[in-house]
């Protein structure tokens, strides 16, 4: 009996059940409202649809945590009580070895596939079945019997008097609130876990080692001086701010003072596309076609150096992957952020400004050059803020074409690298959470994550200040 | 750039004292068969008028009758208007200024522009009042320089007022001092023509009163248009009216007669409340 309670489709009864609560919970209000309001001659002060809602909101809430919490819990609970009960065998085993176990066990009952060969497997098997079936016909007991008790206290609100209204309206704004809650509580708890696994990176290596040391070497030699990141990352973010902050700019202006409506209407959507390519293309562009481009220049500059007598050797490194091929492309992802944000900006400028100048006689450069840009400067410097924030925590593209040896070097043509590459490399593979060299993914994390921080907020300050002033 | 230079509203300065009657003797720009289309609207259809010098011409009637889009033909400001296509002859000085051989950018150092809304620029007082005479090269020196800037708010009205606090930005004035410093910033050019689109709907009534004195006293020296919706305010400020009545050039002639005695039915409907 409770091997075939066992095989419930307990997603589906569930669904089924919290609906039914819901209809019969307002169809409950609705119609005691109703009725009240025909045999009294006291004017209702809510409509019967509210007294409807209010009754099927207690009668959904406690059923929605319970089977929320069943959803989370049951699986956990019915194994703990199963290996309780299992012989003392398979207690010795190891801990990885017994999780596949029981692995395999809820996958043989969930699908009632097993030939039963082995008959002390089949035996686990109907007692996990046993076990979750007693649990399911709780849950759904319980569920029902909530449900049915928070009916009943809502239903003996209904009265002429009752603002069931207000109770919804402030009901649906709690729940509004608990989906804005989850989004800030999971930011909370990344940020949270960042600042945990670093403390724990910091009692084994010195906070100042991390930050000022210029020796990296994670993977082998537990050598954490994390200044060769920082500086990988810095010079790649610059040389992309290169490209990004000017290109996107100028196509700003070009879109939102020079281009015609329907010049606009085609290359403002394409130039967007650019935001929507997955960086990972950037990533292989960068490594197939812009690297050795970078990288036979650059021979080409050392061969011509040495031709004409200013060197003796090569000058530039001429690696195959570059920070100038990985900065290049990381600028080209970027433009689009700055110019789309920059044309937003430079849009609400008050066209009575430009009129203004155009009446004066100004060309259009001059008005641009002279009113608009000023105007607009904050909302610009905010748009470049939000792209080197961008650059910075950008992974892709520096994982393929940047590198991976930690080197401080300003030659654009050797391979360097960033906080990114780093934690991917770190984490990648087979790791052990205890160790210095898995931690430190998490301090470069925390790192990352402070400074892209610091610009978001720089960047929002100075969009809000700047919107203030034109409303 | 002999006709079309600023230099040349030196002209302007010399009117002073001129009367009424004098005032409306000589046509300063001469309209013929102005047609606007915004892409394949026509907002004002074949309108053919005379603007004297040395006095104001109101242009009235109802929202939507293309006395503002008329208005902005006289400065080409229709030109940065994408779409907008201006038909017909406007001559200044006996110079067609509607042809494409004119450029709109000396053209517009003639006629300045005060607009409904006061939009100095996010600059300090005196680099609103200064921005006209840099761009133009008007001036050599920064002494120069301050003279135009102390000239154009005195005859705007606002010296007094802001004399000592110059280097602060245009828009932290009020509104009726913003609006007084565009007209100044207008002046600055010594242009010869000033247009003038609903330049007191912002406004309160006090500051309201303040431009149409400053209106009646630069009268004396230039040639001013004015836009307006109030149609106390054009009897009040201007000695020739034009009645617009959907993209028509209804009625035009002196104040006085088409407040009192209009010739057409509409204008008088209109005057007098009937619609509009």
């Amino acid at each position: 009996m409770l091997q075939q309670l066992g095989q419930l489709p307990m997603g589906w009864l569930l669904t089924a059940l919290l609906l039914f609560v819901m209809t019969a919970g307002f169809s409950i209000g609705r119609i005691r409202a109703e009725r009240y309001s025909l045999s009294s001659s006291g004017k209702f002060h809510s409509r019967p649809n509210y007294h409807g809602y209010y009754v099927a909101m207690w009668g959904l809430a406690p059923a929605l945590i319970l089977a929320l919490a069943y959803l989370l819990l049951a699986e956990p609970i019915a194994r703990e009580l199963l290996t309780r009960e299992l012989p003392a065998a398979f207690h010795k085993l190891p801990k990885a070895e017994l999780v596949s176990y029981l692995d395999a066990v809820s996958a043989v009952s969930a699908h009632r596939t097993y030939d039963g060969s082995d008959r002390v497997f089949t035996a686990v098997t109907h007692r996990y079945l046993e076990l979750s079936g007693s649990l399911k016909i709780t849950t759904l007991a319980t569920i029902l019997l909530s449900a049915v008790l928070g009916v009943m206290f809502a239903r003996s609100h209904v009265s002429p008097d009752f603002r069931a209204r207000q109770q919804v309206e402030s009901g649906a704004e709690l729940f509004l609130f608990l989906c804005a809650a989850i989004a800030i509580a999971t930011t909370v708890g990344i940020v949270a876990s960042l600042f945990y696994e670093s403390i724990r990176f910091f009692s084994q290596v010195p906070v100042t080692d991390f930050l000022f040391g210029t020796r990296w070497n994670a993977q082998t030699n537990a050598e954490f001086g994390a200044v060769p990141l920082f500086f990988g990352t810095f010079m790649i973010a610059l040389i992309a701010m290169f490209v990004a902050a000017p290109v996107g700019l100028f196509a700003a202006i070009y879109l939102s003072e020079y281009a015609s409506r329907k010049t606009r209407s085609y290359v403002k959507p394409l130039l967007e596309v650019l935001a929507g390519i997955p960086t990972v293309v950037y990533g292989f562009f960068a490594l197939l076609v812009v690297a050795p481009g970078v990288r036979s220049i650059a021979l080409w500059i050392n061969a011509t150096l040495i031709d004409i007598g200013l060197a003796n050797g090569p000058v530039l490194a001429a690696q195959p992957t570059s920070a100038l091929a990985a900065g290049l492309v990381m600028g080209i992802m970027v433009i689009p952020f700055v110019s789309s944000l920059s044309d937003d900006v430079i849009n609400a400028v008050p066209q009575t400004l430009r009129d203004a100048a155009f009446a004066m006689g100004a060309t259009k450069s001059e008005t641009i050059k002279q009113v608009i840009l000023p105007a607009a400067l904050p909302g610009i410097v905010a748009s470049l803020l939000l792209a080197v924030s961008r650059a910075i925590g950008e992974t892709m593209i520096v994982v393929m074409a940047a590198g991976q040896r930690a080197r401080i070097s300003l030659d654009p043509s050797t391979d360097l690298t960033t906080i990114t590459v780093q934690i991917v490399a770190l984490l990648t593979g087979e790791t052990e959470f205890d160790s210095p060299k898995t931690l430190s993914a998490f301090a470069l994390g925390l790192v990352l994550f402070l400074v892209t921080l610091c610009f978001n907020l720089i960047a929002l300050r100075v969009v809000q200040r700047y919107r203030e002033k034109y409303e | 750039m002999d006709t079309v230079g600023p230099a040349k509203a030196d002209l302007a300065l010399t009117g002073e004292g001129a009367d009424k009657t004098q005032a409306l003797t000589y046509p300063r720009i001469d309209c013929r068969n102005v047609s606007v289309y915004y892409d394949d609207k026509q907002a004002v259809f074949d309108v053919s008028l005379a603007i004297h010098d040395r006095a104001v011409t109101a242009l009235i009637g109802p929202s939507g009758c293309g006395k503002s889009t008329f208005l902005r033909c006289l400065n080409r400001m229709n030109d940065t208007i994408e779409g907008a296509k201006v038909t017909g002859d406007i001559f200044m000085e006996g110079e067609n200024i509607n042809s494409p051989d004119v450029d709109p950018v000396l053209l517009r150092s003639r006629v300045g522009m005060v607009f409904q809304k006061p939009n100095p620029f996010p600059k300090s007082i005196y680099d609103n009042i200064a921005y006209g005479p840099r761009i133009h090269g008007m001036v050599d020196s920064r002494e120069d320089l301050d003279a135009v800037v102390e000239k154009s708010l005195r005859r705007a009205g606002l010296w007094e007022e802001v004399k000592d606090r110059l280097s602060q930005p245009g828009t932290s004035l009020s509104g009726g001092q913003q609006q007084r410093l565009c007209i100044a910033r207008a002046i600055a050019v010594r242009p010869e023509v000033i247009l003038m689109d609903e330049p007191c709907s912002a406004l309160d009534p006090i500051a309201t009163a303040r431009i149409e004195e400053l209106i009646d006293e630069l009268r004396k020296r230039y040639c001013i248009v004015i836009v307006t919706h109030s149609m106390q305010q054009a009897a009040r400020v201007s000695q020739r009216t034009a009645f617009f009545h959907l993209g028509n050039l209804v009625e035009m002639g002196d104040t006085d007669q088409i407040f009192t005695n209009p010739r057409e039915r509409r204008t008088e409907d209109y005057i007098t409340g009937r619609f509009g």
